[in-house]
């Protein structure tokens, strides 16, 4: 076909274009998302032109399909590829698909990490997770400490007492609790199956059932919204505090009107600032294997694990001071 | 239509609805080539890193499956009927390699199973349209969510993996230096398409279909058995792209593919396809898959956001489909 012809032509004339073309000593990273026009995306990208304003000479290339599919994802990367990108940082719509472009695009000597949604370990050479089971279950009592200087009853209302993630959680949080916050009484964990109606109901018997009940902790968004509206409906606000991993967006109100004095969770911005880090680092010579310690710039600095997968922090709180800006976000 | 005088041929049916401006100069593949010519130009000044062997190569995989499929779709919608299950039987096919794949299916077992299912399905799609004589669009709205919806069935949110080595050549291997055996697998098949639609009497039998199906029942054409060959045949292309996707993915999942039956019948269309039957060519069908190619990996390397592509594209769409129109309108002005 003609297309032939020309592309024969072309190499002729790219190797003349690109040899003429002056070589940019900045690091080009592309941070790929999952779909476009996600608040929580949009903020990531925030935290990671944040990250370059720092690093000085790196150019934040934010791109994602309209749609969150791994075709789409796949098209990006071949066009990143093409432009000759220093680093991927990729959250990613599927973890085996995009393997064998990923890996297409490291044979060419880009650098790849994933964050957020990970891709199988051969796919990519950093994974950044937001944060850890150990980090989540110590967050949400401190959450409750914090505001309990002189200690008491607490109660936890999870989602399902199968819910493989919160159990987990709990566990690490229990673990925790004898010496980081001896002042804590764990009194009950109740579960409310994430169900509006199941966790109201469970919040009133905390509240039945123990009288001197300081704190409530929901590891859960659907669990946390449920407590905090018990305790405002309920006049009980300023003698229980309402605390959990909550999405600042829905759970604005109930920091607003006290019922609640912060609550947790991921930090897009801090992701995307972290993730950029870490594919600037690569591109610049550091070298992603098991046991190494990376800088994270202002957030800290981060180990990675067997699988070269790491966490990023704690769980970020949202309070007062905070709530309005990250409510907006996501 | 236009005052010229037909050829005397008469067994030659006209196969397109457009006046013939200066024959063939005029012709919808020429003017879609200079609107190909000119994205290609385009880009090249645009983007530095356009005009480059291993660019253009990568780029090519973003379309060729589609375009592999638009082949038999372009021939489907000629004979004035269409297929929208596509994407669903490459979702199902994929899934049923995924499944082979779980018995120990070895890379030639599992390149038969893809074709076979596609075949299997693009057969029932065709039994239900002229047997039963329900409209195409009817029925194969309904096998896109069928054919998918078995793929959920089967695979719920899990994925297959674990493809052979040999398996990745489909979609990732290159048969000599940048060029890649998709590539020229579609290359091959799109002239084996306009050899079919425009040198065979069955070619003819489509256009005549397209054009008056019931005119052509009683001359002779049996339109069933044509219309069935081609549903069969879009499916059995369905499968081939469900065969280069999934070794290009290395990985099956039921939501693959998910979307891509209107691009490839944006592609047709652009390819001065007539959506009511009766006219269209391989060769534009083809032009238009790398028009398509070209500018959405050009806005790529320009990092322009997708929602923006789509508006571009629908914007030459619109036009390439309207200026032949303006033309003769113009034309027979004077």
């Amino acid at each position: 076909m003609n297309i032939l012809k020309k592309l024969a032509a072309a190499t002729a004339l790219s190797a003349l274009v690109l040899g003429a073309a002056p070589s940019f000593a900045e690091t080009k990273i592309a941070l790929v998302v999952k779909s476009l026009g996600n608040g929580f995306f949009d903020a990531a990208a925030k935290g990671a032109e944040d990250a370059a304003a720092e690093l000085g000479d790196v150019t934040i290339i934010y791109t994602g399909p309209t749609t969150a599919t791994a075709e789409g994802q796949i098209e990006i990367i071949n066009s990143l590829i093409a432009q000759q990108v220093d680093a991927i940082a990729i959250s990613a719509n599927d973890p085996d698909a995009l393997v064998p472009v990923l890996k297409k695009a490291m044979s060419r000597g880009i650098k790849v990490i994933s964050w957020d949604s990970g891709v199988a370990e051969e796919g990519r050479q950093i994974h950044l997770n937001p944060s850890e089971t150990a980090l989540i279950g110590e967050t949400i009592f401190k959450l409750a400490a914090d505001y309990l200087p002189d200690g008491g009853d607490v109660a936890i209302l999870s989602a399902s007492s199968t819910a493989a993630n919160q159990n987990s959680w709990i566990e690490a949080g229990k673990a925790a609790l004898p010496t980081m916050f001896p002042k804590l009484n764990l009194v009950a964990v109740v579960y409310g199956d994430d169900d509006s109606v199941k966790s109201t109901d469970e919040a009133k018997g905390l509240i039945a059932s123990y009288p001197n009940l300081k704190a409530i902790i929901a590891p859960t968004t659907v669990g946390v919204v449920a407590a905090a509206q018990v305790v405002t409906d309920m006049g009980l606000i300023g003698k229980i505090n309402v605390t959990g991993l909550a999405l600042p967006s829905e759970f604005k109100q109930f920091i607003d009107n006290g019922s609640s004095m912060a609550v947790a969770l991921w930090n897009p911005i801090d992701l995307g600032y972290s993730a950029v880090y870490l594919a600037y680092g690569l591109a610049n010579g550091s070298v992603a294997e098991p046991g190494a310690t990376l800088s994270i710039g202002k957030v800290g600095e981060v180990t990675l694990d067997d699988t070269n997968s790491t966490a990023m922090a704690a769980p970020f709180t949202f309070d007062a001071s905070n709530i309005e800006k990250f409510s907006k976000i996501y | 239509m236009s005052d010229r005088q037909q050829p005397t041929n008469a067994r030659l049916i006209p196969d397109r609805l457009t006046s013939r401006l200066k024959d063939n100069l005029m012709s919808w593949p020429s003017l879609l080539l200079v609107v190909a010519l000119l994205i290609f130009l385009a880009n090249s000044l645009a983007s530095p890193y356009f005009l480059s062997p291993w660019a253009l190569s990568d780029a090519t995989f973003n379309f060729t499956e589609k375009a592999i499929i638009a082949l038999a779709m372009a021939l489907l919608i000629v004979s004035g009927e269409i297929d929208i299950s596509v994407s669903g039987i490459i979702a199902i096919t994929s899934t049923m390699m995924g499944v082979a794949l779980q018995f120990g299916a070895d890379t030639t077992t599992l390149v038969l199973v893809g074709l076979s299912v596609g075949l299997i399905c693009g057969a029932f799609n065709g039994v239900l349209v002229t047997k039963l004589g329900l409209p195409s669009i009817v029925v194969t709205i309904g096998t896109m969510s069928l054919f998918r919806g078995i793929s959920f069935i089967i695979l719920g949110d899990k994925s297959y993996k674990n493809y052979p080595e040999s398996f990745a050549y489909f979609g990732q291997g290159y048969l000599y230096w940048v060029i890649s055996f998709e590539f020229v697998l579609y290359l091959l098949l799109a002239v084996g398409f306009y050899i079919l639609l425009h040198k065979t009497n069955f070619g003819r039998h489509v256009f005549t279909i397209g054009n008056n199906a019931v005119a052509a029942e009683f001359s002779g054409v049996r339109v069933a058995r044509v219309k069935f060959v081609l549903f069969c045949l879009t499916g059995l292309m369905a499968g081939v792209a469900a065969i280069l996707l999934t070794s290009r993915l290395g990985s099956t999942r039921p939501s693959i593919a998910r979307g891509w039956e209107l691009e490839v019948i944006t592609m047709v269309v652009l390819g001065g396809v007539n959506i009511l039957g009766g006219s269209g060519s391989v060769q534009g069908v083809v032009i238009a898959a790398f028009i398509m190619g070209l500018v959405t990996f050009g806005l790529g390397l320009l990092n322009v956001p997708g929602i923006i592509m789509s508006v571009i594209l629908g914007i030459l769409l619109i036009t390439v489909i309207a200026l032949p129109t303006l033309l003769s309108k113009f034309k027979n002005r004077q």
